[in-house]
């Protein structure tokens, strides 16, 4: 009877988990998904990606000294242990009990472990590092946890994705929710996903970070952008691999 | 009735709006609407960009988030279609369609947008005016 009793209140409990989710686990589509056969094959393609160059290049700098320590990161972390490490951020940095994404986590290696300068957003370096990081998770599946000190984060981060915001008045989830598969003007609107990121994108003829894409989708919306890195975002980008768990890592992503 | 007010349009001048039920009987300015300028102001990007969500006739690229702009002439008064341009939210609180006319109860616009409606009161009257001859259901 306890039993019995016990499996009916996890299965409610299941079926509310289920139910704050806007896009049921079966549903969940990348937003390659949603490009162009065209763009799917160049994304496909190691040898034609351009993103593929920033792969490259981050390689050499993983194993290359820097710093006042002059250590490289491959000093201290054996190659082949980073498998998996991408899909877990943005994650809670134990020693400091902050919110990291990838990017954070390169600056605080390289600020505390090697003594160097930390990488500007968007410059060649940290997209270089960042995507030969989630190139090591090519297809694992995106398992960010909100458990413990990062629930109050993904919280934060729920409220920011349904603000309604910008001139436009739009929230995230009022595109990425209620209308992907749907075309505003020409583009087909995904389910907004970070599982591609950083990205080579057409429009940019470059590489840029989740940062830079959330920041294009909030200029579109005419709402005001933060400064790279801000808590706001880095909770936003919580709730996002949320909202992905399950979905593969296809680092580098190639966008229109 | 709900009683609403824009602080400032795109003019300078604050112009008050009053819903009464689903639509806004007074046009929000002296001059009446002017069709032509109203349809260049529902296609044009840095205007109305209405194509980003409806289609609309005459216009071979737009988006399918929302209904087609043809007929809606004949299915809306001028009075009606006033308020959803103003402020679709007025009509159905969820309604993605940006509010045209209204300044308040916005969060974190861009500073260059801030205190300015999307519209002037006046390209919202042209628009109207473009949208009430649209009778045609195609
Ligand atoms: C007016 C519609 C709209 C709003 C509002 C909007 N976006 Fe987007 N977003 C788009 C479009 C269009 C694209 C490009 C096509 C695509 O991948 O969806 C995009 C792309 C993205 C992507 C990249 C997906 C990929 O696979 O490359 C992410 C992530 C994203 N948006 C997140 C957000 C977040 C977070 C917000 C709110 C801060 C937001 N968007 C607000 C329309 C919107
Ligand atoms: C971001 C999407 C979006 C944009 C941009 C947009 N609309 Fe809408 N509009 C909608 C949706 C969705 C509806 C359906 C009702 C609702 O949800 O409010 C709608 C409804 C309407 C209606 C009522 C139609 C009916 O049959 O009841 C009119 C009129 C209208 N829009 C005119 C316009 C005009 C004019 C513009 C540009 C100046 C515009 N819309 C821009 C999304 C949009």
């Amino acid at each position: 009877m306890r039993r019995l009793a016990l499996a009916a209140v996890a299965l409610a409990a299941g079926v509310a988990l289920a139910q704050e989710r806007a896009i049921a686990p079966g549903e969940l589509k990348s937003g390659s998904a949603f490009l162009g056969s065209d763009l799917r094959a160049l994304q496909n393609d190691d040898f034609a990606n351009p993103g593929m160059l920033w792969v490259e290049r981050g390689e050499k700098l993983w194993r290359e000294p820097a710093g006042k320590e002059n250590l490289a990161c491959a000093g201290c972390h054996k190659d082949t242990s980073m498998r998996g490490v991408a899909a877990s951020y943005p994650k809670i940095d134990k020693a400091s009990g902050k919110l990291l994404n990838l990017e954070g986590r390169i600056n605080l290696c390289r600020t505390e472990r090697i003594g160097a300068e930390p990488l500007r957003y968007e410059s060649e370096d940290l997209l270089a590092l960042t995507a030969y990081l989630a190139r090591q998770s090519l297809g694992a599946p995106i398992a960010a946890s909100i458990a413990g000190a990062a629930r109050a984060h993904f919280e934060a981060g729920r409220a920011s994705y349904h603000l309604r915001r910008g001139q436009m008045n739009l929230s995230c989830a009022h595109c990425h929710d209620a209308q992907w598969g749907k075309r505003l003007l020409s583009e087909t609107i995904s389910q907004g996903h970070p599982n591609a990121y950083p990205a080579y994108r057409m429009e940019w003829q470059t590489m840029g970070s989740l940062e830079r894409r959330l920041r294009a989708c909030l200029s579109g919306i005419r709402a005001e952008m933060l400064p790279y890195g801000s808590q706001e975002y880095l909770d936003l980008e919580l709730y996002l691999a949320w909202r992905a768990q399950g979905l593969p890592i296809e680092t580098p992503g190639v966008r229109r | 009735m709900l009683f609403a007010c824009s602080q400032v349009c795109a003019q300078g001048e604050p112009v008050r709006f009053e819903a009464v039920g689903d639509a806004i009987p007074r046009a929000l300015t002296a001059e009446p609407g002017d069709a032509a300028r109203g349809r260049s102001i529902v296609v044009n990007r840095d205007a109305g960009a209405c194509t980003l969500c409806h289609a609309v006739p005459g216009e071979k690229t737009s988006g399918n988030i929302a209904p087609t702009l043809a007929g809606v002439g004949a299915r809306l008064s001028p009075a009606q279609l006033r308020l959803r341009v103003a402020d679709s939210t007025r009509v159905n609180p969820e309604s993605p369609m940006p509010a045209y006319y209204r300044t308040e109860g916005l969060n974190q616009v861009a500073a260059a947008f801030r205190g300015k409606p999307l519209l002037s009161a006046q390209q919202v009257e042209d628009v109207v005016a473009w949208l009430a001859s649209l009778k045609e259901p195609q």
